[in-house]
C-alpha cells in the first residue's frame, strides 16, 4: 500500500478549526511518506497523533462519538503504546480523508456497524507504537545512546544511565524527520496499563456543565437560523407558500423554496418557526399519496409467498420439515422505526464562491463533504467539515439527505445559516428501519429435536441504496445477518431474502441493523420450537450449542445469575435471547410482570457478554445497558405508520419512549476473554425484543408476533 | 424585558411569546439548555425558575417576570448542583449527553426538595426526562450517590 504526500493541514484540521493556533505545531510526521518508502503497513502515526512544542498531545479520532464512548476507548489504544497518560491527551475528530481514515472493517471512513474497536484494535496501537519508537530514536540520537537503553513513560523519554530526560514536545521536531518504522511489536497484555481498565470518559465533563458543543449548538459570526418543512409525502412537491406572510413575521430574514421543501430563516429559531407556520406551505402529494400501512403489510405478505434470493440452503430443510412429526410455523412482523436521537437533525453551512464550511454531527464525514461539494459546485477539498459530537445517532447520521437539502438551501444565501429540523420534521422525515415480514418453519422429531429450519424474510434493502456494491446479486447480506449464521448447530437450514420496496418510504440503518431484526426472529421462533417440544427454553437451546462453547458459556452465565428455573409468582415470567452478533456473544434474560389487564412491567434484565478482549469494561457495561433500554423502548412502543402517504408519528407524545419509571434493573456480567475484540455499540439492542416476547409468553401463555408489544398488543392478543 | 439568569440581569428585546429556551440559546448564546421536542415531552430544555424545574421550551419569556432563572451553566455553583454533577461523572452516567443538562437540572431540583428520595420518588420526578441512550439505571444510582454525599 503506498501513501501519497498529502498536506494534512489543508484537509481542514486547522483551516476554520481554530484549534491549534498560538504555538509552533510541528506536525509529527507531517509528511505521510517519503518517496520510495512504501513498506509501512499502516498509515503514518501522524494521521492519529499530533505533538506540539508545548507538549500538548492531540489524538485524532477516526471514529465519530455519538455517546458510545469510542473516543475514550480509541484514545486508550493509542495512549497505551504511545506511553502517555489519559490526562495528557486532547481529542479531535478526523477530517474527511479516505486515505488516512478508511475503516479497515467497513471499507470507508464511517462509524457504524459496531466495528470501530474491531477496526481500531490493531491500527491505533500500531500508530502509538510507531510514534513511541520514533520519539525514543530521536532522544537516542540526541544523546548518542542506544535506543534500547531509553524508556518512554507519560509523555517523556528517559535515559536512566545518564539521568537525561526529554518531553515528547522537545523531541517532536527531530522525531518528525525520522523514517516511520514498518512492522512493530505491540505490548503483551501483561504489560497493559490502560487496556482492560475502566478509564474515565474524556468527553463527559463538558457534557454535565453545558459546555459541550453539539452541531445544533454551533454559533458562527453573522449566522442566521432557519427551519425547514419538506413535502409530508415522499415524492411530493411544493405547490405554493404565503411568502409575504412569512416575511411579515418579525425577525424573519429569508425564505427559500426548493421543489419539495421550504425553509424560513431568521434571527432566531422562534422567528423561523413562526415564519414557517405563516408561510403555510401547500403540497402536491404526488404518486405516493395513497401509501398506507395496511397496504404495505399486504404487499409484503404477498411478496414473501414467492421464493427469495437464497442465503443458505443446507441439507434440504424443507424436505426435512415436510417429513417431520411436528411442524412449527410462524409469521412475524417488525414495523418501520424512527431513530429519534435527542439532538434533532441540524446542519450549519456557509457556502461561498471559493469554498464552504460545514458544521454538523455526522457518522460519514467524506459523504457529508461530497454532499456539500456537489450542492455548491465545489471540489470536496474546498469544503471544510467541522464534525461535532452527536446528541445520539443510532444510524441516522450515516445518511446525508439533510445535508444535501441544507446545501441546496444555503447555496443561495451569502451568510452562515444553521438549519434545524423540528422534532416533528425529524420524526416524520426520517429514513426508517425497514418493515420486515418473516415466515419461519421448523420440523421436530418425536423427541422434539429440530430436523429442519427455514426462514424467509421480506423487506426493503438498505444496502442496495446505501452501498450497492455490498449486495450479492439480489441478496442483501444485512437482511439475513444473524439468520444465516445463528449460534446453533441446526442440521438443515434454508434462509431466503425477498427484496420488497414499499413505495413512499426510504429505509436506513437503525441500531442493531440485521441482528436487531433477525435475533428477534430466530430467538422468538426458537422459543416456539422449545414450547412445541415441551422443553425448557434454555435446556432446549443447550442441546444445539455443543459446538459453540462461547455461546453456551454466556447462556449458562446469564441463566445462573438470573436464577433461571426458580418458581415464579403468577403473572411473572422470564424470557431468554441468545445471539452471536457483531462478533460478540450475548445472552439476555428478561423478567416481566404482566397484570390482569395486560400491562407489562419490565422488572429486571440479566445479561452475560463475551466480546473478546475488552478495552474499557465500564463502557461495555454502559453500552449493553443503554443498548438494551433502547431496544426495549422500541419493543414496547415504537411503530411508524403511514396514512395518505404521510407518517403519522411526529413527536414524543405519539412516538412513545421508555421513561425512567419503566426501565428495569439491569445487571451485566462480562466474560474475561482474550479473543479478538468484538463490537458492543448495537449488541444490547439486538438482544431486547425476543427476550421481551419470550418473557411475556412465559408470564401469560400468549405469543406475540408483531412488535411493538407494549401499546395494547396483549389486550388484543 | 429584563430577565434574571444565573444571577445576572439580561435586557432582551424579544416577543412576549418567545419561549425562554430560544432566548437562552439564540439571543444570549447559552446553548447548554437543549431543544429536544418543543412540546415539554422530553425535558431536555429543563431550567430552574425560582428553584423549580420548568420546561423552558413552553415558558414564554413574558411570563418570567422577576422570577430567577438558573441554567445548566450555573447549576454547579450550588452545593447540590455540584454534587449532582460529580455523581454524574463518578457513575459515568453520560453517553451522548444531549439530554443530560435537563436530567441534571431535574435531579437537582428533586434533591433540593427531597434530600433523600426513594427510587419511586426519583422515578416520578425524573419521568419527564427522556434519555434515548438509556442511561436511566445510572441516573438513579447517581441521584442516590448525590443524596448521600
Amino acid at each position: 500500500m503506498t501513501y501519497h504526500r498529502r498536506d494534512i493541514l489543508r484537509t481542514g484540521l486547522f483551516a476554520g478549526g481554530g484549534l491549534l493556533l498560538g504555538f509552533t505545531m510541528p506536525l509529527f510526521g507531517s509528511r505521510m511518506a517519503k518517496a520510495g518508502q512504501t513498506d509501512i503497513t499502516g498509515p503514518s502515526p501522524s494521521a492519529f497523533i499530533r505533538i506540539g512544542t508545548d507538549d500538548t498531545i492531540t489524538l485524532i479520532m477516526p471514529d465519530t462519538e455519538c455517546g458510545q464512548g469510542i473516543w475514550t476507548s480509541s484514545a486508550m489504544l493509542i495512549a497505551e503504546e504511545l506511553e502517555v497518560a489519559m490526562a495528557q491527551v486532547t481529542l479531535m475528530p478526523a477530517p474527511p480523508n479516505a486515505a488516512f481514515y478508511t475503516s479497515p472493517a467497513l471499507g470507508e471512513q464511517a462509524t457504524g456497524g459496531s466495528t470501530s474497536t474491531i477496526g481500531d484494535w490493531t491500527r491505533l496501537r500500531e500508530a502509538g507504537a510507531r510514534a513511541r519508537i520514533m520519539l525514543i530514536q530521536a532522544a537516542a540520537n540526541t544523546w548518542h545512546v542506544d535506543p534500547a537503553t531509553c524508556r518512554a513513560q507519560a509523555g517523556m523519554v528517559h535515559h536512566e544511565a545518564s539521568k537525561r530526560s526529554a518531553t515528547y514536545g522537545q523531541l517532536a521536531e527531530a522525531a518528525n524527520a525520522l523514517p516511520v518504522p514498518g512492522k512493530v511489536v505491540l505490548k503483551e497484555p501483561a504489560d497493559w496499563e490502560l487496556i482492560g481498565t475502566s478509564q474515565k470518559r474524556l468527553d463527559t465533563p463538558a457534557k454535565v456543565n453545558g459546555t459541550a458543543i453539539y452541531g445544533i449548538d454551533v454559533q458562527i459570526p453573522g449566522m442566521k437560523i432557519g427551519t425547514v418543512a419538506a413535502s409530508p409525502v415522499l415524492g411530493g412537491k411544493l405547490r405554493g407558500i404565503n411568502e409575504a406572510a412569512a416575511r411579515a413575521v418579525p425577525g424573519v430574514r429569508d425564505v427559500v423554496t426548493l421543489d419539495n421543501a421550504v425553509a424560513v430563516i431568521g434571527d432566531h429559531f422562534w422567528a423561523a418557526k413562526q415564519g414557517l407556520a405563516a408561510a403555510n406551505p401547500q403540497w402536491d402529494d404526488g404518486p405516493n399519496a395513497q401509501v398506507n400501512t395496511h397496504a404495505i403489510i399486504q404487499a409484503l405478505a404477498d411478496a414473501t409467498k414467492n421464493p427469495g434470493a437464497v442465503a443458505r440452503d443446507d441439507n434440504d430443510a424443507p424436505g426435512k420439515i415436510a417429513g417431520a412429526k411436528t411442524k412449527v410455523e410462524a409469521v412475524y412482523q417488525l414495523p418501520f422505526l424512527s431513530h429519534a436521537p435527542m439532538e434533532p437533525i441540524n446542519t450549519t453551512l456557509h457556502i461561498r464562491p471559493d469554498g464552504a464550511d460545514l458544521w454538523v454531527g455526522t457518522q460519514v464525514p467524506v459523504r457529508a463533504q461530497k454532499a456539500i461539494a456537489d450542492a455548491a459546485g465545489l471540489k470536496p477539498e474546498q469544503v471544510v467539515v467541522h464534525n461535532h459530537i452527536m446528541g445520539g445517532a443510532f444510524g441516522r447520521r450515516l445518511d446525508v439527505d439533510s445535508i444535501e437539502q441544507a446545501g441546496k438551501i444555503a447555496k443561495s444565501l451569502g451568510y452562515p445559516v444553521k438549519l434545524i429540523w423540528t422534532r416533528e420534521e425529524d420524526i416524520s422525515h426520517d429514513l426508517y428501519r425497514p418493515f420486515y415480514y418473516d415466515r419461519m418453519a421448523a420440523g421436530l422429531d418425536a423427541d422434539g429435536k429440530i430436523l429442519g429450519w427455514t426462514h424467509k424474510t421480506g423487506g426493503s434493502s438498505v444496502m442496495a441504496r446505501w452501498l450497492p456494491v455490498g449486495m450479492k446479486g439480489e441478496l442483501d447480506p444485512d437482511a439475513v445477518e444473524a439468520a444465516t449464521e445463528t449460534p446453533y448447530d441446526l442440521p438443515a437450514i434454508k434462509v431466503e431474502y425477498v427484496r420488497h420496496e414499499s413505495p413512499g418510504v426510504t429505509t436506513a440503518w437503525w441500531r442493531g441493523v440485521g441482528p436487531t431484526h433477525n435475533v428477534f426472529m430466530v430467538e422468538t421462533f426458537m422459543d416456539e420450537c422449545a414450547a412445541a417440544a415441551g422443553q425448557d427454553p434454555i435446556a432446549f437451546r443447550r442441546t444445539l450449542l455443543q459446538k459453540n462453547p462461547r455461546a453456551l458459556a454466556v447462556l449458562n452465565l446469564a441463566a445462573e445469575k438470573s436464577g433461571w428455573g426458580e418458581k415464579l409468582p403468577p403473572g411473572i415470567g422470564r424470557g431468554v435471547s441468545l445471539q452471536y452478533a457483531f462478533a460478540s456473544f450475548l445472552a439476555h434474560i428478561l423478567e416481566v410482570e404482566v397484570s390482569q389487564r395486560g400491562e407489562i412491567k419490565l422488572r429486571k434484565a440479566t445479561v452475560a457478554i463475551d466480546c473478546g478482549q475488552r478495552v474499557n469494561p465500564d463502557t461495555i457495561a454502559a453500552q449493553i445497558e443503554g443498548g438494551l433500554i433502547f431496544g426495549l423502548s422500541m419493543a414496547m412502543y415504537s411503530d411508524i405508520t403511514h396514512e395518505n402517504g404521510r407518517v403519522q408519528q411526529s413527536n414524543f407524545n405519539n412516538y412513545r419512549n421508555l421513561r425512567i419509571d419503566e426501565a428495569p434493573d439491569i445487571k451485566v456480567f462480562q466474560i474475561d476473554s482474550h479473543e479478538h475484540p468484538g463490537g458492543i455499540g448495537e449488541t444490547g439492542t439486538a438482544a431486547a425484543s425476543a427476550a421481551l416476547g419470550n418473557a411475556i409468553f412465559a408470564a401469560t401463555g400468549k405469543r406475540l408476533r408483531k412488535l411493538p408489544f407494549g401499546a395494547g398488543a396483549l389486550q388484543n392478543a | 424585558m429584563k430577565l434574571s439568569i444565573n444571577g445576572q440581569p439580561h435586557d432582551v428585546d424579544v416577543p412576549e411569546d418567545m419561549p425562554v429556551l430560544w432566548v437562552l440559546r439564540d439571543v444570549l448564546g447559552m446553548t447548554g439548555t437543549k431543544y429536544g421536542c418543543g412540546i415539554a415531552q422530553c425535558g431536555a430544555c429543563t431550567i430552574h425558575l425560582d428553584g423549580q424545574a420548568v420546561r423552558s421550551c413552553m415558558l414564554p419569556a413574558g411570563a418570567v417576570g422577576t422570577a430567577v432563572i438558573t441554567t445548566i451553566e450555573a447549576v454547579g455553583n450550588s452545593p447540590i448542583g455540584s454534587k449532582v454533577q460529580k455523581a454524574w461523572l463518578d457513575t459515568e452516567v453520560v453517553q451522548c449527553g444531549y439530554c443530560q443538562s435537563g436530567q441534571i437540572m431535574a435531579a437537582t431540583a428533586l434533591l433540593e426538595q427531597t434530600p433523600k428520595p426513594t427510587d419511586t420518588e426519583i422515578n416520578a420526578a425524573m419521568a419527564g426526562n427522556i434519555c434515548r441512550c438509556g442511561t436511566y439505571v445510572r441516573i438513579r444510582a447517581a441521584i442516590h450517590q448525590a443524596a448521600e454525599a
